[in-house]
């Protein structure tokens, strides 16, 4: 069984609306997503998707409402873009990970089975490394709300697999996550929220 | 703070690998300097004249042309986002990444002004006002440019756009530093005045351009 | 579900039936006090004793270049006021100004190479003045780059809007700099405003071709906006019902 509850971290949104390109493309959007949940949006490419996750994450100021997280510095965000440096090597993007989040690098490296590529720079690795790389990341913050865009996009079974193992052991320490997603994925009692034109 | 100094280190560190751009922008400097001379002709005595200028000129072209490289790289790999959603302040940030640029580039220039000045026909007592007019000058290069860089780190070639943009808030920089490495190599008084103006300069734009760069990146996250 | 955009947080239904009553008025002002403050300028005011007929290309030159500052302190000021409140109007009244302004910029430039021919035997010279307006024209040219360049214009709006405020606490730096850098290279300069004895009658055709110009620049802007505005409703009618904003289902 994994260690008790570690975090106790709520994000809430109210009335959301968000914007891309000066139009308004998702509103009144009310969510809570609390210790151990989660939540997967759906829907059809364009819907939006990934601006309502920068929003949620506090990287895209909305049109109208707001995000509230309970506590400071508690989400952490993976786009679909991974977020590392292509001539780092993975060593020494989790080292200038660790050293932003103030965290360390911990077992995020064996989490995603990084070991044997540790030393390699980053844009030699194939797609699924990489992907596998920037979903280090999520581990590595220690942070309590996960927010990730497609994070199976582009992975194997084994390491899809591993990704809803580490969720599930996420939320069991409190931890929440909000995602976004085309591919089945395996999280019990997932809310699942459909963004409808 | 352990943040601050990784965002330097790893840029300083990404601008030194394969493509990173520092030794280009310094080769690009002598290139600049050489052409000069070119263009001049062999006459050593006109050389000396003109030297403080045509260094202080290479080396605002030599900054201007790695400025691109400065946000651009990091919002198309996605590391903006952890950058903004980490180490405290955005506007911290773009400090520390001002300062990594300046290593990288106007440290490097400096240091390696003493052999091109020789191409020049600078020695002696004329080179020390030269280093230090850079030496003050070249952050607050570092420092305007990187406003720029952050206002147009969303566009895909934007290397003419930031030139267009960033040549008028050069002017004072510009002005002030060639002026200070013209007047102490002349013994001219004027040389200290220079020398503070530049100073001042650089301390504004220390103050002023990250919070300019941290409101312009706000826009450029989505 | 309407079609919600962020331009319709503004009321341009008024601002249209203002700029429909203003525009005119402006326009025949402009037209009225250029012609009286031309006629002033060429026929009813003395010439200077040391220039003598050139000195009137100061009736064109000098409103010119105080209009390219003023322009650039109402974008700068329009562009505070869009970023604090998120008014577009403001949005698109800076925009719309940055082209005017640097065609006063540009004409003040032109005229003072004109007049300096004359008086110093050169279409330029390196003159404080002048080199100040030239660099506030590359001023005025990055700003209108950086709108062209950045495809999404609610984001290019901010963007400009960092850019003009900037521009703008910079531009005293800039003129400090250059009178600097002109006093220790070369002497004083001839070509001042007014020149170093203006006589009481000129001030009658520079005031009436200030006026004349302030209003040309609310009739241009005013019928820029119009434009601008008209362009983003077609292209919001264009998009209608195509791009209504989703909403989130529980499955």
């Amino acid at each position: 069984m994994p260690d008790a509850a570690r975090y106790n971290v709520t994000l809430s949104a109210r009335d959301l609306a968000v914007a891309r390109g000066g139009r308004v493309i998702v509103d009144g959007v009310n969510l809570s997503v609390g210790p151990g949940e989660a939540v997967i949006f759906r829907g059809p490419n364009g819907a939006g998707k990934t601006t309502l996750l920068r929003a949620l994450a506090g990287l895209l100021k909305p049109v109208a409402g707001e995000v509230t997280v309970s506590d400071e510095d508690q989400t952490v965000f993976c786009g679909v873009l991974n977020g590392g440096k292509p001539t780092l090597t993975v060593n020494e993007n989790l080292r200038f990970w660790a050293a932003l989040y103030s965290a360390r690098v911990g077992e995020a490296r064996a989490a995603f089975g990084l070991e044997p590529v540790e030393r390699r720079p980053m844009r030699e690795l194939s797609t699924g490394y990489q992907r596998r790389l920037g979903l280090a990341r999520l581990v590595l913050s220690g942070r309590a709300i996960w927010i990730v865009d497609e994070p199976t996009a582009g992975l194997d079974t084994a390491s899809t697999t591993a990704f809803e193992r580490l969720l599930a052991e996420h939320r069991a320490r409190g931890g929440a996550a909000i995602l976004a997603t085309h591919e089945p994925l395996e999280a019990p009692n997932a809310r699942t929220l459909e963004l409808r034109p | 703070m352990s943040g601050f100094l990784a965002v330097i280190a790893r840029d300083v560190r990404l601008a030194f690998r394969a493509g990173g751009g520092a030794l280009q922008a310094a080769a690009f400097f002598a290139l600049t300097i050489v052409l000069f001379a070119l263009a001049v002709g062999p006459d050593l005595t006109l050389m000396s004249e003109i030297a403080a200028p045509v260094l202080w000129t290479a080396a605002l072209l030599a900054t201007l042309i790695s400025l691109e490289q400065i946000y651009r790289p990091d919002r198309e790999d996605g590391s903006l986002d952890v950058l903004a959603e980490t180490n405290g302040l955005l506007a911290l940030t773009a400090l520390a990444k001002a300062i990594a640029h300046w290593i990288s580039t106007g440290l490097l220039l400096t240091a390696a002004t003493p052999v091109l000045a020789l191409l020049l026909n600078i020695e002696g007592d004329a080179l020390w006002p030269l280093l230090l007019s850079l030496l003050i000058g070249a952050p607050g290069l570092s420092l305007i440019g990187s406003f720029a860089a952050a206002l147009t780190a969303a566009l895909p070639r934007a290397g003419l756009l930031i030139a267009i943009i960033v040549s008028p808030l050069y002017a004072p920089i510009l002005i002030f530093g060639a002026g200070a490495a013209s007047a102490g190599a002349a013994g001219d008084p004027q040389y200290s005045a220079n020398l503070a103006l530049l100073g001042a300069s650089s301390l504004f734009a220390a103050i002023f351009s990250p919070l300019a760069s941290a409101a312009a990146l706000r826009f450029n996250l989505d | 579900m309407a079609t919600t955009t962020l331009y319709e947080f503004a009321n341009p239904v008024r601002f249209e039936r203002i700029a429909a009553r203003v525009f005119p008025v402006a326009l025949a002002a402009a037209g009225l006090l250029g012609a009286v403050g031309l006629y002033f300028a060429l026929f009813n005011s003395p010439a200077d004793y040391q220039q003598g007929d050139t000195v009137r290309i100061m009736y064109v030159h000098v409103p010119a270049a105080w209009m390219a500052m003023f322009c650039y302190s109402a974008m700068a000021v329009s562009s505070t006021a869009g970023f604090i409140w998120k008014h577009p109007l403001a949005d698109v009244a800076a925009k719309e100004t940055a082209p005017i302004g640097a065609a006063f910029t540009f004409l003040a430039l032109f005229t003072g190479s004109l007049w300096g021919k004359p008086m110093w035997g050169a279409w330029w010279a390196w003159d404080a003045r002048l080199t100040s307006v030239l660099i506030l024209f590359f001023l005025y040219l990055g700003y209108m780059a950086l709108w062209r360049a950045v495809p999404d214009k609610t984001r290019a709006a901010k963007l400009a809007a960092i850019l003009a405020i900037v521009g703008f606490v910079n531009i005293p730096i800039i003129k400090f700099s250059v009178d600097w850098w002109n006093s220790l290279h070369q002497p004083a300069s001839v070509l001042r405003a007014g020149g170093p004895s203006i006589h009481p009658d000129m001030l009658t055709p520079l005031f009436l071709m200030i006026g004349a110009y302030v209003f040309a620049y609310v009739a241009l802007l005013l019928a820029s906006m119009r434009n601008e505005l008209t362009a983003r409703r077609l292209a919001r009618m264009e998009n209608a019902g195509v791009h209504a904003p989703a909403s989130v289902v529980e499955r």
